[in-house]
Formats: C-alpha cells, structure tokens, sequence
C-alpha cells in the first residue's frame, strides 16, 4: 500500500511543467490534488515512471465571470467551488454538485481539472459540465485548445485529452444556469454516485426554452438524454414526471457491486424527477433538495 | 531523495524524503509523530487525517514532497508540552467518544477544522462533516454527542446535553 518508485517533478511555470510533459508523456502522470491518483499509486493499480505535480504552477486556480460563462481554472478545488461567491451566484448547479463530492477532507485538496481528466463515470463534475453546456481547455507545447464535454470524455478513465496535454480550465456556460436541479443517489455520504442526474434550463419569456439533462454512474461516460430534455421544454404539468420516464427509458446500465441494471433504471427515473422538480423550483438563488 | 523544509505542529523541520514518501510515513517514521494513524491507506477511513495550513487532509492522499513549504498540524498539537487535554479530546473523553481511539486522531483533527470554519452548526451538519471518518466501536452518536459539546462550550451555546 505504498506508491512504487517514480521521478518527481515540480515545475515553477506552465510552459516548463508542459516542457517535461512533452518529454516523458507516455510514462507520465500529472499531480493535481491527488485525491484520484494517490489511491491508485498506493494500490499500484498506477506505476508512472514520472510523476508531474501541478501544484506549484501559479495560475491554474482562478474562478472568473466572464461574458456569458463561468471559467474555472483546473486547480481550482471542489470546496473553494462550494463556497466561492461567484460560482454561488452564476452557476450555482456547481456550487450544489461540489457538495456531493467526497468528503470535506477529499474536497478541500481534489481539483475539477482532476476529476474531468480522471474521468470517472460516475463522477460528478463531467454531469455538471455536459449540463451546463461546458468545455475543457487543455495545453501543450503544441498550444491551446478547447474541446466540448460531449467529445471530450470517451469512456471509463478515457478522454480525448492527449498524452502531452494537460487540462488548464473549465468553462461552464451561463446560459442555462438558471433553472436547475441535481439529484444524486449514494449507498454512504461521500461516495462516488449510484446514479446522479444533472438539470439545467434556459428559460425565455418566462419558459424554459432549453433543457439539458446529463446523467452519470448508467454508462461508460457521463451520458446526455434529450428525449428528457425534449419533455421538459416548454414546462408543462407533467414535464418532470414526463422526463424522468423517458430518462429511466433510454438508459441501459450495468450492474455491478453497486445496483443493479433494473436499480439504477428506477434510481434514474427517480432522480431525474427530483432535479426536474428543482429545476421548475424558482432556484435562481439556489433550490433546496426536492 | 529530496529536501524538504515545512512547519509541523509549529516547528520548522527540514528533511531528506523519497519523493514516493506519503505524508502519513513521514510523520509517523520520519518525524516520530505516532498518533497520526495510518487504517486503509486509499483514502477512505480517515484515520490518518490531519491539517495542512489549516484544512483537513488526508496524509495517506498526499507526498510528503507537496508538504514542502506548508504547514502541518498532527493531533500532537492538540495538547503539546503535556499542558493537558485539549476541549475536544475532553469532550471525546467525557461523551464516550472512543473506544479502541485508532480513529480518533484523524477525527480529532476534522473537529478542529469544523469549530475553526463552521461553529455554530448543527447536529447534521456535524454528521455530513465526519461522513469521512469510519468508526467501528462507537456507533458514531457519542462521537457526534461529543462534538456538539466540544462546539458548544466553544462557542459559550447553550449545553442541552
């Protein structure tokens, strides 16, 4: 229950920390919080020959608002994302998911940069970014992209993310934050989700003109339903109940140690109608559990 | 091996680690501090909880390396020099908040970080605090009975125990 042996690297600067990772990529790790990685180095279940810790590179940890979005730096933790006011205030479905994650030990040291590039399917950060609509920005020697969540994770542990990149920020769009729910089932506070559903709307005219629900821990990645999110534009009486069918219906998950298939199907229709019910909450300032 | 230098329970220390090093050995082997505990070590018992400048950690989650420069705070802190029990190890003691004490350390250390951040909170809000703690004795309901108190003397709030 120790890590095995590995160079350790802690560069000053962004392009220095990409300079190394260019060259050790294929046996490299990056180092953000740590709260992934260190598990799977004390179980050996990882044994990099590099280890490349972000935590000394300035500039990966700022929170900013800018026209239309919310851009989150990747060393930003999940507990500064629970208490940071500007998050609280533009995209406060990221503020109520960050709660979820872990425990206060796991959140005041796991980064979002962390959680997306781990890439867990039923994490909590990829539903909030396919909800809000979000992109990944990523770096390397080669330069700087950004790439939409719905292309960017691609199956367990599995992203588009490159081995000589590393993810720089999050970008969640402002434009349907503010109708939103998030619901999450887990056996023991803490846990990673039995099944958690992500809703967020953008209403026009007083009605909810886009919907997005995401949905993790029912599939290899975190997966987008629109029949669901179909059901819930327009907002009409039975819109919630209406999404949380079609969200249970489109669904085929897995069963393992956790649930089983016909569990999470009924965990998905229930928890898809508790986000949805928030959602039609009036929660612009925050909506309690439904 | 790497040199490190950082602030451990308000002594400056300076070492030579191996960059694989978890901070919880070198507390424990490295420095001496045997009552940080080391349970699963992946993570999930939350015995080996400690303060890094100020927030709960998890020193079996963390190299040592990343602890150059910072500050770490151990249970020893809780009651240095044998200047007696501090208010919440009193308040663990006097609620039957431990039996075997292997998980007390670590849950030590999060009170500490819960009365610095969020005093006045309540009963569940304790709970959703130590959720990352694991107990196998008590049950858990002395350990939060022992916060609650520990909280309330802290804050001078009414004692409805």
């Amino acid at each position: 229950m120790k890590p095995p042996r590995f160079a350790y690297h802690a560069p000053r600067t962004l392009p220095e920390l990409l300079e190394t990772l260019n060259e050790t990529a294929d046996e490299a790790v990056v180092l953000a919080g740590g709260q992934s990685l260190l598990p799977m180095l004390n179980l050996r279940l990882a044994a990099p020959s590099h280890v490349i810790d972000l935590g000394r590179v300035p500039g990966l940890d700022s929170i900013a608002s800018t026209n239309g979005s919310v851009e989150v730096g990747a060393m930003v933790t999940h507990y500064r994302m629970e208490t940071d006011a500007v998050v609280a205030a533009s995209v406060p479905l990221a503020r109520r998911a960050a709660g979820y994650v872990g425990y206060r030990a796991i959140r005041n040291r796991g980064t979002v940069g962390g959680s997306v590039a781990h890439a867990d399917p039923a994490a909590e950060w990829p539903i909030v970014l396919l909800a809000l609509d979000g992109e990944v920005g990523l770096a390397s020697v080669r330069g700087w992209r950004s790439i939409t969540a719905e292309d960017f994770f691609e199956s367990v542990y599995t992203t588009a993310k490159r081995p000589d990149e590393i993810v720089t920020s999050l970008r969640f769009s402002t434009r349907c934050a503010h109708r939103w729910g998030f619901s999450e089932f887990q056996r023991r506070t803490g846990d990673f989700a039995t099944v958690a559903v992500a809703v967020a709307c953008a209403v026009e005219a007083g009605e909810i003109c886009e919907a997005r629900v995401a949905i993790a821990g029912v599939a290899d990645r975190p997966v987008r339903c629109r029949e669901a999110e179909a059901a819930l534009v327009g907002g009409s009486a039975t819109a919630a109940a209406d999404a949380a069918e079609a969200a249970s219906d489109s669904v085929d998950p897995i069963s393992d140690i956790h649930g089983s298939s016909a569990f999470r199907k009924r965990l998905v229709h229930a928890e898809t109608l508790r986000a949805a019910r928030q959602a039609f909450s009036a929660n612009e300032a925050g909506a309690r559990d439904g | 091996m790497a040199e490190i230098s950082l602030t451990v329970n308000g002594e400056r220390t300076a070492a030579q680690v191996d960059p694989r090093t978890l901070l919880s050995d070198f507390l424990r082997d490295g420095l001496g501090l045997t009552g940080t505990h080391v349970g699963c070590e992946h993570g999930y018992c939350g015995a080996c909880t400690v303060l890094v400048d100020g927030a709960s950690a998890r020193s079996c989650l963390m190299l040592a390396i990343q602890a150059d420069a910072r500050s770490v705070e151990t249970v020893e802190s809780l009651s240095a020099n044998g200047a007696g029990l501090h208010p919440i190890q009193l308040a663990f003691k006097d609620c039957h908040g431990l039996q075997c004490g292997f998980c007390t350390p670590g849950l030590l250390m999060s009170v500490v970080e819960l009365a610095a951040t969020n005093p006045a909170c309540s009963r569940d809000e304790i709970r959703e605090h130590l959720s990352g703690h694991l107990c196998r004795c008590t049950g858990y309901h002395h350990i939060v009975d022992a916060v609650e108190r520990a909280l309330d003397s802290a804050t001078g709030r009414a004692d409805d125990n």
